[in-house]
């Protein structure tokens, strides 16, 4: 793929837009490295200039600091910022809610202030625009569900754009019986995705893909790496449900624009 | 002997207000065993929260039956307390109906609304019962909530219901003697659209039998109100009047950030550059981070800690909880109160907290509770008045991982990743961007 870094890009003498924060699901995770690719494909189609970090990005801290550790977040959060002010960046696009929030809320008391957006806010922003157009109709009057990842919609109260993605995709928007405000968890979020469970009756992921299994669509959509895993794991325990696919909304963007 | 009424009226009402603040300022000096927080900036976007939430109810009708069930319940409270007003002025001065040659026919106006918005708590308190006794909802009737949690909030709707009823029954037995007539103190003021049909009740009775009633029904009704007044600090119901300062206080920032820590920013900047500074307003001794204990969390958490009214929308939304896990926001809230009602105790006998051995985390929560949450904000979204359980839960992480380091494996090796890779997971930091490839 024709991806440059931001140290590439400085030996060019080229200033991107926008930063590509990837984050490590992105980086690393087989099933969410195919939702970078995707979302590449985006920024190619709708002629963006971004560019990544590469080898000198690093866990935003997400996770240790939900798990309690605030130095070592505020360690990642500090050489993070160094890397991020080195290049002057002032714009960030993440396809992680995590990264996210913690970028946009948590950096800046720490000498890190950025405009930070999340993928489905510039998905959105570039249909609006024109810059990308469907041009394909495989999800006309598909039923499609769409996960709210916490960190997004409770969190940052951005409940919108993902869902005005979707309809631009002419699929109807079904909603599950919890949604926005409400919407349950997947079970991933501080830190959860990186242990087992506490003894309960039932996996909260599971009770998730329940919901999403009882509102009739067999596309659920996703916009958070994590959640996608989760629910992912969700649809496979349910014997009868395996044909439910979970994508991340821009997969399914890139599938309809040329 | 004529004024003994009044002067028994007035050690009462006075008893009872000196008790009330008594307790009053016992919840401030608890508040402040805890951890300062700067809750006293943008007054004009915290005034607007509290008139919004507070006042306007504003996220209570996001359930809209009970939501407006409890709207009647809380202007009444508000509206009532104008008559109490009255109520008052008459116990003092020995009058009766003190007010209504003043206010003319907008006395009788006023009467008859607060019959109406009697009748309306009434329908309302007795809708809560059946909706926690009959029907058992849920949140109402999980295991957090057994023994006194459950008592208080039936004892409660008992208390608002006896009150509404010696109201109007004050009204009816006045009005009866009112057409009597029976005495110059009984004139004819005041409308009585639904006390009007308790009067039948009293068919047959002496009118010295229906003024013993009257009267009955009067001081009943006015030591009814002072001691529910006492009752709230020893009950969940202390929401009537925390709510107010609970949500101008409450956090402003986006729900999604988790405060940095100043102490650990200070650490760090001294690792890196032995020459740094810490300024002067964030010295502290003996720093602890995070939280074990009620001292270690800041005023806000507590004051959430009194005012939650253990309503249980925080834990019939949490993932942990609808999944059976022993996590139950609503739980961490009336445990925080429980230590600190133990913490006010030991100081009321030692005269200051001598250590009983006890902290707030594992003697009240467990650490298996803590891990289960998954920060996912719905409990701090579901609360209609502002309360932050999730807060709690983050400090207490904070205490075992930095202090205890008592955290699982999997959380170790997640965090050493990070430490070591840049990622929760133990791939090679060079690796970062083969998906390129």
């Amino acid at each position: 793929m024709n991806v440059k870094t931001y140290k590439e890009c400085k030996k060019q003498g080229i200033v991107p837009d926008i930063l590509f924060w990837v984050g490590c699901a992105g980086s690393y995770d087989d099933r969410a490295k195919k939702i970078t690719k995707s979302l590449i494909n985006l920024f190619h189609k709708a002629g963006i200039s971004y560019a990544v970090l590469g080898t000198e990005e690093s866990c935003s801290g997400d996770p240790a600091k939900r798990a309690g550790n605030e130095f070592l977040f505020q360690m990642q959060a500090l050489s993070n910022i160094e890397v991020l002010n080195s290049y002057s960046i002032k714009k960030i696009v993440t396809a992680c809610p995590h990264c996210f929030n913690t970028i946009k809320n948590e950096y800046p008391d720490l000498g890190g202030s950025y405009d930070v957006i999340h993928h489905s806010q510039l998905i959105d922003q570039l249909i609006n625009d024109g810059k990308l157009k469907v041009k394909n109709d495989q999800f006309n009057g598909k039923k499609i569900t769409f996960h709210d990842p916490c960190y997004l919609g409770r969190a940052n109260g951005e409940y919108l754009a993902p869902r005005k993605v979707i309809r631009a995709l002419k699929a109807e928007l079904k909603e599950m019986k919890s949604c926005k405000e409400k919407a349950m968890c997947c079970g991933a979020g501080g830190a959860q995705m990186f242990k087992d469970s506490e003894k309960g009756n039932k996996e909260i992921n599971i009770k998730r893909t329940e919901e999403a299994i009882e509102s009739n669509s067999k596309i659920i959509a996703a916009a958070c790496p994590f959640c996608n895993t989760m629910l992912t794991d969700g649809v496979k325990s349910h014997e009868n449900h395996k044909d439910i696919e979970i994508k991340d909304i821009s997969e399914l963007v890139d599938k309809v624009t040329d | 002997m004529q004024f003994l009424p009044n002067l028994l009226f007035a050690l009462f009402f006075f008893s009872s207000i000196i008790f009330f603040l008594k307790n009053c300022k016992k919840i401030y000096r608890n508040i402040n065993l805890a951890r300062p927080i700067d809750r006293f900036d943008n007054k004009k976007e915290r005034f607007f929260k509290m008139l919004m939430l507070a006042f306007g109810q504003s996220k209570m009708l996001d359930k809209p039956v009970v939501g407006l069930l409890h709207l009647v319940v809380y202007v009444a409270f508000v509206l009532i307390n104008i008559e109490l007003l009255e109520i008052i002025l008459d116990g003092f001065t020995g009058k009766h109906r003190i007010l209504a040659p003043y206010l003319g026919s907008f006395y009788n106006f006023l009467i008859a609304f607060f019959e109406i918005l009697a009748l309306l708590v009434i329908i309302s308190v007795v809708i809560f019962w059946i909706r926690r006794n009959i029907i058992k909802i849920r949140r109402f009737v999980s295991n957090d909530l057994k023994g006194w949690p459950k008592s208080d909030a039936d004892y409660i709707l008992y208390i608002e219901l006896m009150l509404m009823i010696l109201f109007l029954n004050m009204n009816a037995s006045d009005l009866i003697l009112q057409n009597a007539p029976y005495s110059e103190m009984y004139k004819s003021y005041g409308y009585f659209p639904i006390s009007q049909f308790f009067v039948p009740l009293y068919n047959g009775l002496s009118l010295e039998t229906i003024f013993i009633v009257e009267r009955v029904s009067w001081w009943m009704h006015i030591m009814g109100i002072l001691f529910f007044l006492n009752y709230l600090y020893y009950s969940k119901h202390l929401h009537i009047l925390l709510a107010f300062p609970n949500t101008y206080f409450s956090n402003l920032d986006n729900p999604g950030k988790s405060t940095n820590l100043k102490s650990v920013y200070n650490e760090i900047k001294l690792m890196i550059d032995p020459s740094y500074k810490i300024p002067e307003t964030e010295l502290e001794n003996d720093i602890k981070f995070g939280a074990s204990d009620i001292f270690d969390l800041n005023w806000f958490q507590l004051l959430n800690a009194y005012t939650c009214t253990e309503c249980g929308r925080c834990s019939s939304e949490c993932p942990a909880t609808q999944t059976g896990k022993l996590l139950s926001p609503r739980k961490i809230m009336m445990k925080t109160r429980d230590r600190i009602e133990d913490v006010s105790k030991n100081i009321d006998q030692n005269k200051e907290f001598v250590s009983d051995g006890r902290t707030l985390l594992n003697d009240y929560i467990t650490k298996e509770e803590i891990w289960a949450c998954t920060t996912c904000n719905a409990c701090v979204e579901s609360c209609p008045i502002g309360i932050d359980p999730l807060s709690i839960i983050l400090d207490m992480r904070r205490y075992m991982v930095m202090e205890e380091s008592t955290a699982s494996n999997e959380i170790n090796a997640m965090m050493n990743n990070i430490e070591n890779n840049g990622a929760p997971w133990p791939f090679n930091k060079l690796d970062r961007l083969n998906w390129r490839n």
